[in-house]
């Protein structure tokens, strides 16, 4: 029966004992050693915010790089477009101008062509004409070398006239 | 690994010093029966006796008994501290009261209502009274010591905690953290409330080591171990008072309200007669009261059956010492095995205890909802 008889000194003691334990342990054991748990885990979770947040930022940053590089290759691209277009326009624009220039240049030799033919054929007509009066003088003069001839034409001549 | 070598050494310890005890023991029959007879404490009766064998090592004493050799017992003898009306306080050491002694009157009784307890006698023999008894018996000097021990280790941890500040924990402090943080964590915040638990964490960290080393000591025979602690009906009391005065003294409205005011329970269950506050108020008291005699029990039983084993050798071995013999393997491989469990009950009964103790406390914080 013993066994489960109380025992009043031992119930002393043990509660004498164990509350000055409870107390020599809150204050000197548990609390430090709570607070700096907690200490610990409240760093610690601060630490993996920042680095997530330092993640993030990072994604961030290479997102945006990322948009950069895109950006930048559109705008190459688009460069390129325009410049091979104007280069199409430059080209198709010196072409049109060479032609026109050229057409110009065929026009201007052609009418100076015109112009030197016209020239020409004046200077041949006077040219005949000059000569043609040479022969028709040679041959008057040689036709009207006689008196009589002279003669006979001033009566032919004088025939023709009516005194009317 | 090193877990192991430390089973296998408790088992050892045990396996020697109860032994040595038993041997001991039936020389002192065998060759001094006289003595025996005198030393009634040991033995009454002729031949081995399991039941005095295993009361003898499960309950407190004024000294500790540490073996016996040749007859002689070997104990550490612990201050007696009495205070009887007709002489005051009396202090004197255990040893003067061996051998059935009277010393300033006070003898170990030897039968009757207070047998093994210390009582005051006249010139004649006679029973006048029982002093109050403060002694520091073996159970107190376990109980002091394991304060110290505790004291010591949580101390030096915590002192290990502000040096190394930011940093990892290192020997102790690692083997420690863990079950500080599996007490805070999976007993205490989730037993009692984010809101409430780091105001009770400390007493259940407190508590739950406090049994877990007594447990532990309580499987070790050598010396500062090997006393029953937690196998003591007055310390678990003890302990299931501190639990019962915390939860009463914290307890708040909502707690009281369900006491005596259960929400959800018909009002005629509660009005003319009261019975349903008086089966919730009943609760409050028997839920100390089950702590109280569950870790006893444990505890009890495990060393109970321990020793059942060790006697069954001696029983055998006083029919004929071949049978002895011949059950000393089985007996030991047993005892092995007990003693094994018994390191788990040892973890499981401190969770145990201080779960139920966070569950009380849960309940004596809980806000209304």
């Amino acid at each position: 029966m013993e066994l489960i008889k109380p025992d009043i000194g031992l119930l002393f003691w043990m509660i004498v004992s164990f509350s000055i334990l409870l107390y020599v342990l809150i204050k000197f054991a548990w609390k430090p050693i709570l607070n700096a748990l907690k200490d610990r885990e409240r760093s610690i979770s601060k630490s993996l915010l920042a680095a997530q947040r330092a993640k993030d930022e990072m994604a961030k940053i290479e997102f945006g790089n990322e948009k950069i590089t895109q950006l930048a290759k559109i705008e190459k691209q688009n460069i390129l477009k325009e410049a091979k277009e104007l280069k199409n326009k430059i080209i198709e624009e010196a072409r049109e101008n060479a032609k026109l220039e050229a057409k110009k240049i065929v026009e201007e030799a052609r009418q100076s062509v015109e112009h030197e033919k016209n020239q020409a054929i004046n200077e041949i007509k006077n040219q005949i004409a000059a000569l043609s009066v040479d022969i028709a003088e040679k041959i008057i003069k040689q036709k009207l070398g006689k008196e009589s001839k002279q003669k006979e034409l001033i009566d032919d001549l004088v025939k023709d006239i009516d005194l009317n | 690994m090193y877990k192991i070598l430390l089973n296998i050494s408790f088992v050892l310890a045990i396996l020697i010093l109860s032994q040595e005890n038993i041997f001991a023991n039936e020389i002192t029959e065998e060759k001094d029966p006289e003595h025996t007879q005198s030393n009634g404490e040991e033995h009454k009766d002729e031949g081995f006796n399991p039941g005095d064998f295993i009361f003898d090592h499960i309950r407190d004493n004024y000294n500790w008994h540490l073996f016996s050799y040749k007859g002689h017992h070997v104990a550490i003898p612990l201050p007696v501290i009495l205070y009887s009306k007709t002489q005051g306080i009396v202090s004197f050491w255990s040893n003067k009261l061996d051998h059935n002694h009277t010393y300033k009157g006070f003898i170990i009784a030897q039968e009757g209502d207070y047998e093994d307890k210390i009582i005051e006698v006249d010139s004649h023999g006679e029973f006048i009274a029982r002093p109050f008894n403060i002694s520091i018996t073996k159970n107190v000097t376990a109980i002091l010591f394991s304060c110290f021990f505790l004291i010591y280790i949580f101390v030096s941890v915590a002192n290990s905690y502000k040096k190394r500040k930011g940093l990892p924990p290192k020997g102790l402090q690692s083997l420690l953290e863990p079950v500080i943080l599996f007490i805070r964590d999976d007993v205490a915040k989730s037993s009692i409330g984010e809101k409430h638990y780091e105001k009770y964490t400390p007493f259940l960290l407190t508590i739950f080591f406090f049994i877990l080393l007594n447990n532990l000591l309580g499987l070790v025979p050598l010396f500062p171990g090997g006393a029953n602690v937690t196998g003591n009906i007055t310390v678990t009391m003890a302990l299931a008072l501190f639990t019962f005065f915390i939860t009463t003294i914290t307890g708040n409205k909502t707690y009281w309200g369900h006491i005596f005011n259960t929400p959800g329970v018909p009002w005629w269950l509660k009005l003319p007669v009261p019975l349903i506050p008086f089966i919730e108020l009943f609760g409050v008291l028997i839920k100390p009261f089950v702590l109280m005699v569950r870790l006893f029990a444990n505890i009890s039983a495990g060393h109970i059956i321990v020793l059942g084993f060790f006697s069954l050798i001696f029983i055998f071995g006083n029919m004929s010492s071949g049978l002895g013999l011949a059950v000393s393997p089985v007996s030991i491989l047993f005892t092995i095995f007990m003693s094994i469990l018994e390191l788990l009950v040892a973890f499981i009964q401190a969770y145990v205890f201080t779960i139920l103790s966070a569950i009380y406390f849960g309940m004596a914080s809980e806000e209304d909802h």
